[in-house]
């Protein structure tokens, strides 16, 4: 077991130095020149001697490979660069940036967890009821919903119409931005800042709860045919320990495959959600990096991205062996 | 209704239908037995005969929204288990009927150590606390004789060994003496040479806590040895009842003479030619008319009795010896040799 862990940090490795470099070079092919974005020219011809400067000033006047080695040389020692286009340092960025796609893709992950679970298992024991079929149909419907799609219904339905319409502040929520900034234990909102955090929540949130809740329907409905459900009921318990203590967590076991990679996808790829409310994520600064070519910036929030994906997805499968005994870390082959 | 005190368990006329898309089914259609105290009670009938069907509507395991159990009585100790309460059904599952099911790799729950589900019939019946459980379950493991009862209690299922699997099922199912066993083919999923001291294990645990045993099985051999009565069915009834030595030395019914004569014998020294039944056993949407039998029957009389009119049980030697044929009577002259003799004729 410990074996395994060191193994598998020390895949982390390669996959990041592939992921990065390979964006590196995506980057050059590019069209357009970023020393001219740098000096100023969207659509005008900036001035030579401030195109030359910007060009020693990052590197860019050096032939690719050597700026790959200085890029890495860098990277190292952690120290990220600064923006092309405010000259602020990427790891400042990165600080102020991470934090809310932490504090978001808490809450998306928690309402899948919550929402997800226990919607998937109260139609799985209600089989073929009114509230079964709802949940099949909404939940189709919602992981086929884009994200921005939503967003916007939202926006309008809590947010724009209840101000229209002079509806009691407490029912009105907001559609932009990062609110007051105010949290308590880190994650959870105090003051106004509930009415901010919400809806992209619940937005980036809807996707994946819709699939937890189809997988947990899905997983519990093959789980209550089990042997071991009918063994449970002939040892005389009852239907509620039957379902919690044998069914649950022989059907949590694909769920929690889902939502560990889903723990990846909410921090590292928010881009439409965090774009829709203004939300200041690192999906929406990623986003904006990719239209002003702002090549530091870019290459830095990606990177943390594929650290914290690489991380989680280790602690998702160290997870595994906790859910199901079956599994034997770190001995190949099936047991 | 007669109650007897050596009666544990008296089933009356059980009838369970399944609903299927395609009509009801008659898995169980009108099976009345009693099982004794202390005494091996075998079941026996192919695939889809209704032998388990049986024994899981006795305790009430089947989906409730697909199968129907209707039945003049399943009458446990004088007590009608139809119309009991779901409590004290659950009282009694486990407690006083235990079962053993087929595929223990199945049967036992893959995430749980065997210890805890061992431990959980205490927990349950006795309100015993998790060290009182764990300690009765190392004990209840060393009963059944798995080495390292105190290391092997904390294992899971999947690290156990097929055999060994069936012994932690059987460890289960008596960990609160109960008054009768259902093992619902309980070696079938294993190999041969473990069956026999699965089995063994099943009969000293027997005595040890003067239980009875419903013993559910296809395979004659594991009766022989085994069983103090046999009940035949074939297509969701019973066909042929009697003692152990009755139903295999005075065989009344052309379906047991079938099986008994399809089965390999160490002692024939290979000359003897097995006999399969004719055919597959009928559906049970559209079962033959008269004797369900009929249509494989190599002394049936077609046209004629054998597919006009359904035979009942009847009295046919002993002292509760009967079977469902029409010509039960003239089968006193039939045995295996003969069976063979028209085989070969045909």
């Amino acid at each position: 077991m410990p074996s395994y862990v060191i193994r598998r940090i020390l895949l982390l490795i390669p996959t990041v130095f592939f992921a990065i470099s390979f964006l590196f070079f995506l980057f050059f092919t590019l069209p357009g020149d970023p020393a001219n974005l740098i000096a100023g020219g969207f659509n005008r011809t900036p001035d030579p001697g401030v195109v030359q400067r910007a060009k020693e000033r990052y590197d860019l006047d050096k032939p690719l490979p050597v700026q790959f080695v200085h890029y890495w040389e860098r990277t190292l020692k952690w120290d990220l660069g600064e923006s092309y286009k405010n000259r602020r340092s990427v790891n400042d960025i990165l600080g102020e940036h991470a934090v809310n796609s932490l504090r978001l893709g808490i809450w998306a992950i928690l309402i899948e967890v919550v929402v997800g679970i226990g919607v998937g298992l109260i139609a799985a024991l209600r089989r073929y009821s009114l509230s079964d079929k709802i949940t099949t149909v909404v939940t189709a419907g919602m992981s086929a919903l884009p994200v921005f799609v939503l967003g916007f219904v939202l926006q309008y339905a809590f947010a724009v119409y209840p101000h229209k319409h002079a509806w009691p502040e407490w029912l009105t929520l907001r559609t932009q931005g990062l609110g007051p900034d105010s949290w308590a234990f880190f994650f959870i909102p105090t003051g106004e800042q509930w009415r901010y955090l919400i809806l992209p929540a619940v937005t980036l949130a809807s996707v994946s709860t819709a699939l937890a809740a189809r997988m947990m329907r899905g997983s519990m409905l093959e789980v209550l045919r089990a042997d071991y459900m009918r063994t449970a009921r002939a040892k005389g318990l009852d239907e509620r320990s039957i379902i919690v203590k044998h069914g649950l967590r022989n059907a949590l076991i694909p769920v929690v495959t889902l939502i560990g990679i889903d723990f990846g996808t909410v921090i590292g790829v928010a881009v439409l959600t965090e774009t829709v409310f203004s939300w200041p994520g690192l999906g929406s600064e990623i986003a904006s990096s990719v239209t002003s070519r702002d090549l530091p910036v870019l290459l830095g929030l990606t990177l943390t991205v594929v650290l914290a994906y690489a991380i989680i997805n280790l602690l998702v499968d160290l997870s595994y062996a906790f859910f199901d005994p079956r599994i034997r870390l770190g001995e190949g082959g099936e047991k | 209704m007669p109650t007897d005190d050596r009666v544990l368990l008296s089933v009356r006329d059980l009838h369970t239908t399944f609903k299927t898309d395609d009509g009801d089914v008659k898995a169980v259609d009108g099976v009345s037995f009693d099982v004794h105290r202390g005494e091996v009670f075998a079941i026996v009938g192919e695939s889809g005969s209704g032998k388990s069907v049986t024994s899981m509507s006795i305790l009430g395991l089947l989906p409730p929204d697909t199968a129907d159990i209707q039945a003049e009585g399943i009458l446990w100790k004088g007590e009608n288990l139809l119309e009991g309460s779901a409590g004290r059904l659950r009282e009694v599952r486990g407690k006083e009927i235990a079962m053993i099911f087929q595929d223990p790799l199945s049967a036992l729950n893959p995430v749980h150590t065997v210890g805890k589900q061992i431990g959980e019939m205490m927990r349950i019946h006795e309100g015993a606390s998790r060290k009182q459980a764990k300690a009765r379950a190392i004990e209840l493991l060393k009963l059944v004789g798995i080495p390292q009862a105190d290391r092997r209690v904390d294992m899971h299922p999947h690290e156990f060994s097929g055999g060994m699997r069936q012994r932690v099922m059987i460890a289960m199912a008596i960990a609160c003496n109960p008054d009768l066993l259902i093992a619902d083919e309980p070696t079938t999923a294993l190999d041969v040479t473990v069956q026999a001291q699965v089995l063994e294990v099943l009969l000293s645990i027997k005595d040890e806590i003067d239980s009875a045993i419903m013993l559910i099985t296809h395979d004659l051999g594991v009766v022989a040895g085994l069983a103090d009565r046999v009940m035949v069915m074939y297509a969701g009834r019973a066909v042929e009842l009697g003692t152990a030595d009755e139903v295999f030395y005075e065989t009344r019914h052309p379906y047991t003479l079938g099986l008994l004569a399809s089965l390999p014998r160490l002692d024939d020294s290979g000359r003897e030619k097995l006999i399969p039944i004719k055919g597959s056993p009928p559906s049970l949407l559209r079962r033959p008319s008269g004797c369900s039998f009929h249509p494989r029957c190599p002394f049936a009389r077609v046209p004629g009795i054998c597919n006009e009119t359904e035979p009942p049980l009847h009295l046919v030697g002993g002292m509760a010896h009967v079977s469902a044929c029409h010509f039960a009577e003239d089968m006193k002259n039939v045995g295996v040799a003969e069976l063979r003799e028209e085989e070969t004729l045909a």
